[in-house]
């Protein structure tokens, strides 16, 4: 019932996100976004994994008009900067990597090229490798 | 070990919050730590204090604010998630508390395994 106090001086850790929704059907894929966002405050690694339909939240071109809903595809943009910031800067021990599985992709009809920010393909024995040596999974 | 816990979807829809607090008690039992349980997504509804199950079904609020009080459990509901879907200080369950989302982080940060419960 007490506020717990954790004690991550010092702590550093490999949080993947991963995203296995498309982008409006439900509330996963802005809510992880959320997630991502909040957590680069904090300077640790992160793994942003795109598989399943959640391959669509980053493909270029969401219209949301219709559906009446925000259209959070520019916020990628704002993780692809975070992303770019911690590989320039020396002094900051971030590493971060936004992964799409190959064969998400593939069955979608899905290249690199369709993608919103740049990513890293790789085979789902690969990410399934990432997701092991990561110390947390979130997820929706 | 410490455990900490994100549970993503609301009461009776989904098991996801039943599973969730099953293991927290087990996991008590068993000596384990479990500091907090971050509630994120539908699993916000968990702490709306208006739920009001019938009486010969389990009362998934109720069970969770009183694992609170008697195990000392921190369980924090994301503001944001929490605003979204009008879970605020207004309807909050005893034991329950709202708070941002640096907390799953911290939680993620400052345990052992992070253990995710959701659809």
């Amino acid at each position: 019932m007490a506020e717990y106090d954790f004690d991550t001086e010092g702590v550093k850790k490999t949080i993947t996100f991963l995203n296995r929704k498309a982008p409006y059907g439900t509330i996963y894929a802005l809510e992880v976004l959320e997630s991502v966002l909040i957590s680069a405050a904090f300077e640790q690694h992160a793994n942003i994994v795109f598989v399943d339909d959640g391959v669509f939240q980053i493909k270029k071109g969401h219209d949301t008009a219709d559906l009446e809903m925000k259209n959070f595809l520019p916020t990628y943009g704002i993780i692809e900067m975070e992303k770019e910031d911690a590989d320039e800067d020396e002094d900051m021990d971030m590493n971060w990597r936004i992964i799409v599985e190959k064969e998400s992709m593939e069955a979608r009809g899905l290249t690199p090229d369709d993608f919103k920010v740049e990513v890293e393909v790789l085979s789902s024995a690969e990410l399934a490798d990432v997701l092991a040596t990561s110390d947390a999974v979130i997820g929706g | 070990m410490k455990f900490g816990i994100l549970v993503n979807e609301g009461p009776f829809t989904h098991q996801a919050s039943d599973s969730a607090y099953q293991f927290v008690k087990a996991a008590l039992e068993k000596g384990h730590e479990v500091p907090r349980v971050f509630f994120y997504y539908d699993g916000v509804y968990n702490a709306n204090k208006l739920s009001a199950p019938q009486a010969d079904d389990r009362n998934v609020v109720k069970r969770w604010s009183d694992l609170a009080k008697e195990k000392d459990v921190d369980l924090v509901v994301c503001v944001a998630a929490g605003l979204r879907r009008g879970i605020v200080e207004d309807n909050l369950m005893d034991g329950f508390r709202i708070s941002g989302l640096g907390q799953l982080t911290e939680a993620a940060m400052g345990t052992d395994r992070l253990v995710m419960f959701g659809d």
